[in-house]
């Protein structure tokens, strides 16, 4: 601290800093001595620095004044002074993108690097590639090629290195001077050899074969810059990773041999490698681990810090592969670099035992506010893979995550504790009471509206089911008082839930509705009339289809067709049944949380893949009477892979019909398909309607074909069918170069694989938040009830993965985890049936011998309940 | 941080190289990558955000805003390079490691402030020959020093000598001897 309060006392005094306070008009008014003769180098090279400081501080130099400066400069280049070329050379660098005409000192630099100054040649190369464009370029061309195979090791590695950098722009004229950095990549200098070897990948990185061949010579003749050897090791791992080469490949066996390496650079690149090659076994991972292992104890810093992280990185899949390394890591746990004793701490908590997660929680714990939130993010993950594992651990990691929450931090760190907390309670329903707690506390001093709206929508679903509901209300109704419209709109949702759900609390939620109904904010006002409103009703059908389950539209969709509806005046109310539903939302039944590179632009609500589909249909005349597109199944593979021709096959659902949407791709260089019909033949009593051609397929641009199908009207029950299908089409041969195609052509056919629609194929997903309030709500006037035992399936997980893609429908309750050593389970599923009827289902699982189910379906409509019951069976 | 991709074969290494005083205050900066912070003011914001993190403890690397930074300091100097989260960490030390080397020769040792903002010229030159766009041009730090041929003390020493009368003269040689004392 004295040092610094000297230092500080100085620099007022004598003013050390030569450029503070520079006015870039002064400067530029002193740049007028440039054009006096003779030239005062040193005062010249003093308002040049001046100039480069200014621009590397980001002052703004207008075009004109950057263009009179520059001009001026130019004059410099008559000074034989070294260091003052050396910095016109810079100055015409940083102007290269400020001022105009720059290209007026090609002929200074095109001299300047062929002259017989050597330590001019190289900067100037790189100034004249700066500010050279395409056409340019071929004038230089042959200085270029000559500069590449100088003798002079700063000449020929400044040419390489400019080249690669131009080759984004002039990739046709640099390709020409393969030959040149091949003869440089031989040379005796290391940097030459490095600058050669990336030139040359990146000019040959789309031709696998010359890749191969490169590193063929390159590994085998042993080159002797280790920067090279690091770039050759990624070369080969991403040709291993492309070509899905397996382990005895040559390629594998030279970055290995890198382990050996005497220098620590390319043996840390080999053993990163190799740790990040997917399907490594635990014996391959074994000598890239223990060099790891030794540069735990290494002095330097940055070397335990990669070591650490990639052991980190080994853990994650493979801990037992890195349990060797414990007591390294244990001595990492204490080191002076927190971002090196956290990587330590959060990778023994992946290997290490239940019995040390509280002595590293304890030691984490010392150190947690010190270090960044990037790794504090790291720990949290760590906390919620620990919890997956050891669930018995969860009240330890609870408090510790409480602490965490109360301590400073960003918002990407807040919700990664909160992420947590939410799936500890998830998977532990004994931690739901405390979880809830913590977050309570958590909003009544939050800053971040979207972790406040999310916790409170998580307390409006999970409190009203808790014994004591009501020592929520406090809180939620805090938010409704001191907090942004957003979070107030959000708090009042809440309170309905409990209002709905609890009868005794009923009473005192219309009182706090009461309140709000007099906010300052129209969306707040708004939802409190209404669930006002609904509450009132004392209804459970209409509580659980207007509080507890929401909409199941969606957005987009529901955007458009209210659009629609207005720009058509007609007498009818509008339909909530035209509106395509909502592909269902995955959020809620995530478990795992984000990693830390996610996005940080706000998450927009992006049209879903149905809503894109949607459009596409409604685009072509022939689909668009169909009505509203129910669902679209994901893509069918209907060839083999590496088939002449690749053909999927997407089935939209509409209400009365199916179009079938195939996507081809020729992938024969000398044919052009015309006309090109997928013929289907139905077994069933289903009845095409028309086929919509692929007017012209070349290759290797897909293209797609459509068959439409009209459903059988007469029996709604026939909702499986199979097809027989046949790809015809006109060929018309063609040149594999031009693509010029034959005049003539012939008609030709390809047999396809048979294609299935399913009972799944007419149910879309939806997802109920409450599965017992919209039980009751659709009511058991239609309920069917049957039992059917499963004697092929040996477990209760087995059973359920079977049901939900059966029937294709949404999973609700996260009833679809079953819990460990369980033998029975209830699974609830969720779905609307075509033509917009809710249709639940409860499976009852017991596990004997085999796995019994009782099913019991409901919906508002019996055919629908007859459907599903007779496609279990 | 847990990129699954191994780093693409490059030669793109360095994503930015900056040197700050003992406020924070950027003395020198480069940027290589033209998607990482375009404007100045996230740069700046980027440059504070680093040095407040690192200036009190001297740790040599660590993981921030999605980069791998390497750094060092001297007395009131701080020297940072950042590369991409998937970069070889011994590939940016070299290049920090070339850096600081090249400057002490060229400040003789005098790696501090007032003697760099004196020999600013040279600092722009070593880093010019360390990287070009992005790329390791040089990580031999005698053969930068070669390549920049920079004359040290050139040119303000000379003109102290010329214009500055004696005393003045002997002021600035006591701060350089105790500097180098504390250092």
């Amino acid at each position: 601290m004295i040092k610094k309060f000297d230092k500080k006392d100085e620099e007022s005094g004598s003013g050390s800093n030569p450029f503070q306070h520079l006015e870039k008009s002064a400067v530029l008014q002193e740049a007028r001595i440039f054009n006096e003769t003779p030239i005062n180098p040193r005062r010249c090279l003093h308002i040049l620095t001046k100039i480069i400081y200014l621009l590397n501080q980001g002052e703004h130099f207008g075009t004109t004044e950057a263009t009179e400066a520059f001009f001026a400069m130019t004059r410099l280049f008559q000074s034989n002074d070294q260091t003052l070329r050396r910095m016109c050379y810079l100055t015409i660098k940083e102007m290269a993108n400020i001022s105009e005409d720059v290209i007026i000192v090609t002929s200074s630099l095109t001299k300047d690097m062929t002259g017989k100054e050597d330590v001019y040649r190289g900067p100037a190369i790189r100034a004249l590639c700066r500010i050279t464009d395409t056409t340019m370029l071929q004038a230089i061309e042959r200085y270029m090629k000559q500069a590449i195979v100088d003798k002079v090791p700063s000449v020929s590695s400044s040419a390489l290195v400019s080249s690669l950098h131009m080759v984004k722009m002039s990739y046709d004229v640099v390709k020409r001077w393969v030959n040149e950095a091949q003869e440089a990549a031989s040379s005796d200098n290391i940097m030459v050899q490095y600058h050669a070897l990336g030139l040359l990948y990146h000019l040959r990185k789309n031709d696998r074969l010359a890749v191969t061949k490169m590193l063929n010579k390159f590994t085998k003749s042993g080159l002797k810059s280790p920067f090279a050897y690091c770039m050759l090791i990624r070369i080969a791992s991403k040709l291993l990773d492309e070509t899905e080469g397996g382990h005895d490949s040559p390629l594998f066996d030279f970055i290995e041999g890198c382990l050996r390496n005497k220098n620590e650079m390319v043996v840390y690149e080999a053993a990163s490698a190799i740790v990040h090659m997917p399907n490594c076994t635990a014996r391959e991972l074994a000598p890239a681990v223990s060099v790891l292992q030794l540069f735990c104890s290494s002095p330097k810093a940055a070397l335990r810090y990669a070591a650490v992280r990639t052991l980190n990185k080994v853990a994650m899949k493979h801990p037992s592969a890195v349990t060797a390394c414990n007591l390294d890591l244990e001595n990492l746990i204490t080191d002076s670099n927190r971002s090196i004793a956290t990587l330590a701490i959060t990778t023994l908590l992946k290997t290490g035992s239940e019995s040390s997660v509280d002595r590293l929680m304890k030691q984490i714990s010392s150190f947690v506010s010190e270090i960044s939130d990037e790794f504090k993010v790291v720990v949290v993950q760590a906390i919620s893979a620990l919890c997956q594992k050891y669930p018995r651990k969860h009240s330890v990691m609870m408090n510790f995550l409480s602490n965490m929450l109360r301590d400073d931090g960003g918002f990407e760190y807040k919700r990664a504790i909160v992420d947590c907390i939410i799936s500890i309670i998830e998977e532990n329903p004994e931690s739901k009471e405390t979880g809830l707690a913590h977050l309570c506390e958590f909003i009544e001093d939050c800053e971040h509206t979207v972790l406040a709206t999310k916790i409170l929508h998580l307390l409006g679903k999970e409190g009203p089911r808790t014994p004591q509901p009501s020592k929520y209300i406090r809180f939620i109704f805090n938010r409704v008082v001191l907090e942004s419209e957003a979070v107030r709109a959000a708090a009042v949702s809440a309170l309905a839930k409990f209002g709905a759900q609890n009868d005794d609390l009923l009473p005192s939620v219309l009182v706090l509705m009461q309140r709000c109904m007099m906010d300052s904010d129209d969306e707040v006002r708004d939802r409190a009339t209404f669930y006002m409103n609904v509450l009132q009703q004392k209804q459970k059908a209409l509580n659980a289809a207007y509080i507890f389950n929401g909409l199941s539209v969606s957005i987009p969709g529901l955007e458009k067709s209210l659009h629609q509806y207005t720009l058509e005046p007609t007498e009818k109310p509008f339909d909530m049944k035209s509106v395509p539903l909502a592909t269902t939302p995955i959020t809620e039944q995530k478990t795992e949380i984000a990693p830390v590179a996610t996005s940080k632009l706000p998450e927009k609500l992006a049209p879903s893949r149905q809503d894109i589909y949607q459009e596409q249909l409604a685009a072509i005349p022939e689909f668009q009477s169909l009505g509203p597109l129910f669902k679209s199944s994901d893509p069918v593979q209907l060839t083999e892979a590496e088939t002449e021709y690749v053909v999927r096959c997407i089935k939209h659902t509409f209400a009365r019909h199916m179009v079938f949407q195939f996507d081809c791709t020729n992938t024969l260089n000398d044919q052009l398909l015309q006309k090109v019909v997928v013929q289907m033949e139905p077994s069933e009593a289903y009845e095409v309607e028309h086929y919509l051609p692929a007017l012209s397929l070349p290759y290797s641009q897909p293209g797609s074909c459509y068959t439409l199908i009209r459903l059988p009207d007469d029996d709604p029950t026939a909702v499986s069918c199979t097809f027989s299908c046949t790809m015809k089409y006109l060929v018309r041969d063609c040149d594999p170069n031009t693509g010029e195609p034959d005049d003539d052509g012939y008609d030709d056919e390809y047999v396809l694989e048979d294609l299935e629609v399913t009972v799944a194929d007419h149910i879309q997903k939806v997802l109920k938040p409450n599965f017992g309030a919209a039980w009751e709500e659709v009511g058991d006037e239609f309920e069917k009830e049957e039992t059917f035992a499963l004697a092929s399936v040996r477990t209760l997980d087995e059973a359920v993965n079977n049901i939900i893609s059966f029937l294709g429908m949404q999973p609700c309750e996260r009833s679809d985890k079953v819990p460990e050593n369980k033998n029975s389970h209830v699974l609830f599923l969720a779905g609307v049936f075509r033509g917009g009827h809710d249709v639940l289902v409860r499976a009852r699982l017991a596990l004997a011998d085999g796995v019994t189910m009782q099913v019991t379906v409901r919906s508002s409509e019996e055919t629908v309940v007859d459907v599903i019951l007779a496609s279990v069976g | 941080l847990h990129s699954t991709a191994p780093p693409e074969p490059s030669l793109y290494t360095v994503k930015a190289v900056f040197i700050l005083d003992n406020d924070g205050n950027r003395l020198l900066s480069k940027y290589y990558d033209p998607e990482l912070y375009p404007s100045i003011k996230e740069q700046r914001n980027f440059e504070s955000n680093i040095f407040n993190k690192t200036h009190k403890a001297d740790n040599e690397i660590a993981f921030l805003e999605g980069l791998t930074i390497v750094y060092k300091s001297s007395i009131d100097l701080f020297f940072y390079v950042a590369g991409s989260a998937q970069e070889n960490e011994l590939m940016l030390m070299s290049v920090l490691s070339c850096l600081f080397d090249s400057l002490t020769h060229i400040l003789r040792k005098n790696v501090e402030r007032k003697c760099l903002l004196e020999n600013m010229e040279g600092a722009f030159l070593v880093v010019d020959e360390i990287i070009d766009g992005g790329v390791i041009l040089e990580s031999d730090h005698q053969q930068v020093l070669q390549k920049v041929n920079y004359r040290v003390g050139h040119p303000s020493i000379l003109l102290v000598l010329t214009t500055a009368p004696v005393l003045q003269v002997l002021q600035s040689a006591k701060d350089q001897i105790k500097w180098s004392i504390l250092k």
